[in-house]
């Protein structure tokens, strides 16, 4: 292959005048984490309640919860993203729709809610199936003590639901990293958009994807032995699934 | 032991790429393949998109069938085989430079830095950074955009000049990037930014193709000069010297010309717009002595 390796570029000053293209990488990553963990936090909050909802004994609260999952999850990302950035400002009251587009980091904005509710829909999915793998007797053991509805969720059925679905979370703590990387096309210069820029001034083409797929599989085993550790400290014996219990079985590597 | 999985993967994968790094000239595979192909973008208007049919056409591909003519006489091979190959500007450079196109027909801005990794042959249009905006807002110059919220399309030239000028000149204009031209032009047209830095003939299609033209307005202050070329691989002087010469030819026997009015002065597919741009005088120049050179002044 005709190509001109050059591993120094990433020394070199890019010309959006910020620093080198090592330090707008850098910006890229902050952005992306910045973005992630934001609509992270809120996608964790909203699965829980919807999903939570959709076990309720209310018939109407079930349909309400099961409507908004099938609402956000049937769209495709970037499609959600163009509507929260393109459409919905256009179809509020002007003044609303004027804020929305000149407040600051308004791209930022766009990709977490987009994010936060794309994600939230299998968060909440993922919640329902948690509620549901328990016994039945779980909630009626609770009732027979005499809680409400409400304490058999707080301090029975949720805690063990969470502790249940640890395992698929870390893989959607893991998805809305990658996912964020759509957020470029709402003109947010995270990293997937600065390595792009990279690459369109400097053609160093797999000089630039090289480090940031390096970035992502970094952060994202940060997550992975983060959450890992989180099971580990939370994990209930006899109760969750234990990691411990399989390193035994499998003959203790 | 994940890391060292993974650290093996990257390895080989880089291995891989340089042992694949042999040199061979164009013209030689062109000749052992018996074809040759042709990268062409889907909607660069009127430089290389994709017509009513589907078919790859557009002032750049003009100029690379003819540039094919040239290479069938250089090689004897009357019967060379044509290939198109759909390429971004994302792609342009790797599968140049993996051998997967031979020629990139586009509206590719000729730089310094890109010809670290590429080169350019003669240039076939000179183009400006210029901005569009609402009439109504009533900005013209440079000095009107201070501290206003414009946009240009991510990684092109244009963004990097527009955050240059506002280093210099001290704007304070707050530069958003957009994905692509389309959304760029979009924000402007929904209000998110008051103006979209771009080249002058891009925006013009923009304006053309909108609803209501009338609503916009193309800055008449220049901010630069973008030549653009047709891009081959570097280091291969025997094919840049067969595709400068039909270039040339081209440009001296008045072939240009009539290529250039086909695709800017009359109705071109699919919708028979019409984009009604005369020849720059910069473009006047480049057809009387051809050049390959990046460097803008040249074009003064």
């Amino acid at each position: 292959m005709n190509y001109n390796w050059n591993w120094g570029i990433f020394l070199e000053a890019s010309p959006d005048g910020t620093g080198s293209y090592l330090y707008t990488l850098f910006l890229g990553t902050r952005w992306t984490i910045a973005v992630s963990l934001t609509a992270w936090v809120a996608a964790l909050v909203m699965g829980g309640v919807v999903g939570t909802l959709t076990t309720l004994p209310r018939r109407g609260w079930a349909m309400l919860g099961d409507a908004y999952i099938e609402f956000f999850r049937n769209i495709p990302l970037l499609v959600q993203m163009f509507l929260w950035f393109f459409v919905v400002p256009e179809i509020v009251p002007e003044a609303i729709g004027t804020w929305m587009k000149q407040t600051p980091n308004s791209s930022f904005w766009t990709a977490v809610v987009a994010l936060a509710f794309f994600t939230s829909t299998r968060i909440a999915v993922q919640f329902r199936a948690g509620i549901l793998s328990q016994a039945r007797g779980q909630m009626m053991a609770a009732q027979a003590l005499g809680m409400t509805l409400t304490q058999s969720y707080c301090y029975v059925i949720l805690p063990m639901a969470f502790r249940i679905i640890l395992p698929p979370l870390t893989s959607e703590f893991m998805n809305i990293l990658k996912n964020s990387s759509v957020a470029m096309a709402v003109g947010l210069m995270e990293l997937t958009a600065q390595t792009r820029a990279m690459q369109e001034f400097s053609f160093q083409v797999f000089e630039a994807f090289t480090v940031s797929t390096i970035i992502y599989i970094v952060i994202n085993m940060v997550i992975v032995f983060g959450m890992r550790r989180l099971e580990r400290w939370l994990a209930v014996p006899g109760f969750s699934f234990d990691r411990g219990a399989e390193a035994d079985l499998r003959g203790g590597a | 032991m994940k890391i060292r999985y993974f650290a093996c993967a990257l390895g080989l994968s880089i291995g891989f790429c340089a042992a694949v790094q042999a040199q061979q000239g164009t013209l030689d595979k062109i000749r052992a393949g018996g074809s040759i192909t042709l990268g062409h973008r889907d909607a660069s208007i009127p430089f290389s998109y994709l017509d009513g049919e589907q078919k790859p056409v557009g002032y750049a591909m003009d100029l690379c069938l003819k540039i094919v003519d040239a290479v069938k006489e250089e090689l004897k091979m009357p019967n060379l085989k044509v290939n198109f190959q759909p390429i971004t500007p994302a792609t342009r450079i790797p599968l140049l430079a993996n051998g997967t196109i031979d020629l990139e027909c586009g509206a590719t801005t000729n730089t310094a830095d890109r010809q670290k990794q590429i080169t350019f042959t003669v240039t076939h249009y000179v183009a400006a950074n210029r901005f569009v905006s609402k009439k109504a807002d009533n900005l013209n110059t440079l000095e009107d955009l201070k501290g206003k919220t414009i946009v240009s399309t991510s990684g092109t030239t244009n963004v990097k000049q527009a955050n240059e000028l506002n280093t210099e000149r001290k704007l304070g204009m707050r530069i958003l990037n957009a994905k692509d031209h389309a959304e760029a032009f979009l924000m402007v047209d929904t209000g998110r930014a008051l103006a979209f830095v771009m080249d002058d003939i891009q925006l013009a299609g923009f304006v053309a193709n909108h609803a209501n033209p009338a609503l916009f307005t193309i800055s008449p202050d220049a901010l630069s000069v973008e030549p653009f070329g047709i891009m081959l691989r570097k280091d291969d002087p025997a094919f840049k010297k067969v595709v400068d010469a039909a270039m040339v030819n081209l440009y001296k026997s008045g072939g240009l010309t009539a290529i250039y009015d086909k695709w800017f002065m009359k109705p071109i597919p699919p919708r028979n717009i019409v984009m009604n741009i005369p020849m720059s005088d910069a473009m006047k120049r480049v057809v009387a002595n051809p050049t390959d050179s990046s460097d803008p002044n040249v074009y003064k």
